[in-house]
């Protein structure tokens, strides 16, 4: 590459690590995150080794209890909610408003520290003995009982919940005052609504988690029973205030995931969306209800019949936005001029993964059947759907569909294909014997089970391990873009969208000069449906 | 683009008049809590502080002549500890409705 | 697409330039912007706005943070209320008072040295005010820290020290848990912005406000003014629902 482009515009660590480019602070999410991911993934094997015999032969049940815990601590916080904002939202989201950079460039790069930082605090519980009490951190045992670096492992998420309240502020003041002349709210990707969204669960819901997390330590070191009973306290009020942001956090993870969707789908359907504004609006919908369904969580856990009547019911409502969102992007893709390059491979299997973990969702929701099936293997397998065949899917999609613009080489797109496959197989043979054997009644969180279960964890043993290979795949062909991979135009799919206006890969200013916005950024037909502008 | 704080430039005797005000209000839920007034003491107390927060917010923090924006932000903040407060306590005050459980 | 490039306006509202420095190749004007005008900004209008939004953003960030203890209060507070309203009976109504006085003073001074920003007042009464601000601040935290004393002299600090003479011990040291949690917070806030007031005033010193650009002094004052705005509500719900109970 020899003209000047954000890679090569300045050399050197220094360049890197002090860089106020919201595009190399992407990168540098992407190296951070990749790793968290394998060490999530690395406790996720050990679970799945665990369980190939009914037997609890490989770990004694202390040391299970830390690997869901890591497992969990790490993926979520580590990963998935991050993943799409920190890397795709940091490198995108301005080039697609057409601004030069984020409204604070600085805090964005502070906000990557503050994620390494936190990052530190949890592995150094991690690798000092782990922690057993579940991500979930359920007083009175993380607060009274577990012996185990609980303070650290909390230390470490509290410290990158900031990370994210940072990343949704910036986010925020940049959709609101930087759009470039013309962008106006209903012109701009839905990948930058579904961002937006995400963005105010950031800033409305990790403030809660945060000080509830001071809480646990404020009851475990200075012992302030908050949640004591001994001084009337109540442990479900830790599940209320965890949950008031734990919630709204699984739609941290979704909504980006969807943006990106939204934006493959209209690129290889050759099409705009179907119903715009429905799907805009839906994201904000998701976001603001996603705040008000939080007891769903807790209804065996103690709550009142009458507060988890309510709860159900709105967690009903919650999953109307994302049918929409279904729905409008089916429609997006019939009648499309469809071609099924890797990204969207990722983009059909988000859908249909998506829509049955949605579904079971809709199934959680209604108490008499939660009361059987919760803290079984179908709930695992739900929200796995959600998050691996839903958010993990938009991720690789996304990465798939940008890393032309964002590395300037072209993957081979034979290899892509072929992992894409890799990972519907491998995912469905995973999760989807969980629905079945938590059906049936195994319990999670433990490390031993009745010997009928075995053929179906077999399955999902193996199919853990068909998964992991689907996800080593892109990390050796991106990384073989990088040095043999063609160079990358500008516009290799023929998308529409700013970002496809500027050089792959763009320069460090993103644009010469300030567009100027005359019409919607998707314009791939001439648009005959009402209510797309 | 309007700017949020519109460059306006409030008069000394206003922000006088809203320290005044405040001054007015402590004193006000200080002497009304000396005395048992039932549940009258809850209405007072909150009604004055969310009075000389309201003022801080409008006068002091200039929301007053800011952006329809800095409005609803500030607006939001405070609505969503109310669903924080409003669906937690829906749990615990509707606790042991159902006779012969805790539920 | 027709998305042109042509040599775009800008979206700032014009006038609020002061003239050093070189000038945005971008922005189609061809006088030279003020040296504060952070590039990826179109102009000192755009990014004042940013940085106003963006605090408020971030005070709505401590609203919900600060929250999640009001939550609790609320919650066992409507347990045991003649529990907490006994605990609360032991603080010192008039220390309380002083504070909450010297809080809304310091809100005071506060405005003004943002409004003396404001009108390019000179650097010394920029700073006067400041110095006024913090010294209030301070002078908060002085006293709670004869409180916190108190406390500990009395064994009001929960944990395996606590007594309570009263008649609802359990209710008194969750009061208590939840007394030291927030009022703390709110102390590590306070200390914070003072801080925060200490950097704004050696830019203040060092004339770098005046009207064309004042927007750490706002910003920084929103701040305070938040921290004042959790006292106003701290201050009745720990320090007066025991009042009515007569002296202690």
């Amino acid at each position: 590459m020899a003209t000047l482009n954000y890679l090569n515009n300045g050399h050197g660590l220094a360049s890197w690590l002090l860089t106020k480019d919201h595009k190399r602070i992407a990168l540098l999410y992407l190296a951070s995150i990749t790793v968290f991911f394998f060490i999530g993934g690395l406790f996720a094997f050990l679970i799945r080794l665990e369980l190939l015999t009914p037997a609890g032969d490989l770990m004694t049940a202390e040391n299970y209890n830390k690997m869901f815990t890591m497992h969990g601590v790490v993926m979520v916080f580590f990963f998935l909610i991050p993943s799409i904002p920190a890397v795709l939202g940091n490198f995108f989201i301005p080039i697609m408003l057409g601004a030069k950079d984020l409204a604070f460039p600085r805090i964005n790069l502070i906000s990557w520290y503050i994620y390494v930082l936190g990052g530190i605090f949890t592995l150094t519980a991690a690798l000092s003995g782990g922690v057993d009490t579940g991500w979930t951190f359920y007083t009175p045992y993380s607060t009274a009982a577990a012996n185990s670096h609980v303070v650290t492992a909390a230390l470490g998420v509290f410290i990158t919940g900031f990370s994210s309240i940072l990343t949704g502020l910036n986010f925020i003041v940049t959709i609101h005052r930087m759009r470039a002349p013309g962008m106006t709210w209903f012109r701009m990707p839905l990948f930058v609504w579904s961002h937006y969204a995400t963005s105010l669960i950031f800033i409305l819901g990790t403030p809660v988690i945060a000080i509830t997390i001071l809480l646990v330590a404020a009851e475990r070191v200075l012992h302030f029973g908050i949640f004591d009973p001994a001084l009337g306290g109540d442990p479900i009020l830790f599940q209320h205030l965890f949950w008031f942001y734990s919630h709204p956090a699984v739609y941290i993870m979704i909504l980006p995931a969807m943006g990106v969707v939204s934006e493959i789908v209209q690129a290889f359907a050759r099409k705009n969306i179907f119903g715009y504004s429905f799907v805009a609006f839906s994201s904000l919908a998701i976001g603001i209800i996603g705040f008000f369904v939080w007891g769903h969580h807790i209804f065996v856990a103690g709550q009142s019949v009458y507060a988890g009547m309510i709860f159900s019911i709105l967690s009903f409502i919650v999953a109307i936005p994302s049918a929409i969102k279904v729905f409008n992007w089916t429609a997006t893709i019939y009648r499309g001029s469809v071609s099924l390059e890797s990204p969207m491979l990722y983009a059909f299997g988000f859908v249909g993964l998506f829509t049955i973990g949605g579904l079971t969702g809709l199934f959680l929701a209604a108490m008499g059947l939660d009361i059987h099936v919760h803290d079984t293997y179908f709930i695992v397998a739900h929200f796995h759907y959600i998050m691996v065949g839903g958010a993990i899917m938009g991720y690789l999609g996304g990465m798939h569909y940008w890393w032309p613009k964002i590395s300037g080489k072209m993957y081979p797109e034979a290899w892509a294909k072929f992992a894409a496959l890799i990972v519907f197989v491998g995912f469905n043979l995973t999760f989807f014997p969980q629905f079945l054997v938590g059906y049936l009644g195994m319990p999670r969180r433990y490390h031993m089970y009745p010997p009928e279960f075995q053929v179906l964890n077999v399955m999902s043993t193996l199919g853990a391990t068909v998964l992991s290979v689907g996800y080593v795949l892109p990390m050796v062909y991106f990384t073989y873009s990088i040095f043999k991979g063609k160079p990358a135009p500008a516009n290799p799919w023929g998308a529409k969208g700013l970002e496809w206006e500027i050089p792959s890969p763009p320069p460090t200013e993103n644009f010469p000069v300030t567009p100027i916005v005359t019409h919607g950024t998707h314009q791939y037909a001439p648009s005959k449906e009402v209510g797309v502008v | 683009m309007s700017s949020t704080n519109d460059h306006h430039v409030a008069p000394v005797s206003l922000y006088l008049t809203i320290f005044g005000a405040l001054m007015v209000g402590t004193i006000l839920t200080v002497v009304v809590a000396r005395f048992d007034l039932g549940p009258l003491n809850n209405i007072v107390m909150l009604t004055v502080a969310c009075a000389k927060a309201l003022l801080v917010v409008l006068y002091f923090m200039h929301v007053r002549w800011g952006t329809r924006l800095t409005w609803v932000v500030a607006g939001s903040g405070f609505f969503w500890l109310l669903i924080l407060f409003s669906l937690t306590m829906a749990d615990y005050m509707s606790r042991g409705w159902i006779a012969g459980t805790l539920r | 697409m027709s998305e042109g490039y042509p040599q775009a306006p800008t979206a700032g509202v014009p006038g609020h330039m002061a003239i050093h420095g070189a000038g945005n190749p971008h922005d189609g004007h061809s006088h030279p912007d003020h040296p504060k005008l952070q590039h990826h900004f179109d102009d000192m209008g755009q990014q004042a706005e940013a940085s106003t939004l963006g605090m408020w953003v971030f005070l709505v960030t401590e609203i919900m943070f600060f929250g999640g203890l009001f939550m609790a209060y609320l919650l066992y507070r409507y347990r045991s209320p003649d529990g907490f309203a006994e605990a609360s009976n032991h603080l010192n109504v008039i220390w309380g008072a002083i504070n909450t006085i010297v809080l809304i003073v310091s809100s005071l001074t506060m405005a003004l040295a943002v409004r003396a920003a404001q009108t390019s007042a000179r650097p010394k009464v920029q700073v006067g005010w400041l110095i006024a601000t913090m010294i209030l601040g301070s002078a908060f935290l002085g006293v709670k820290v004869i409180e916190y004393a108190d406390k500990f002299t009395h064994h009001l600090v929960p944990g395996p020290d606590f007594q309570w003479p009263g008649e609802y011990p359990a209710a008194a040291e969750m009061f208590y848990s939840l007394y030291f949690c927030m009022t703390g917070l709110h102390a590590l806030h306070m200390i914070i912005g003072i801080g925060i007031m200490l950097v704004i005033t050696a830019m203040a010193w060092r004339r770098q406000f005046d009207a064309a650009y004042y927007t750490p002094v706002e910003v920084a004052g929103l701040y305070w003014h938040f921290v004042d705005i959790v006292w106003i509500f701290l201050f009745p719900l720990l320090y007066l629902i025991g009042y009515h109970y007569g002296a202690h």
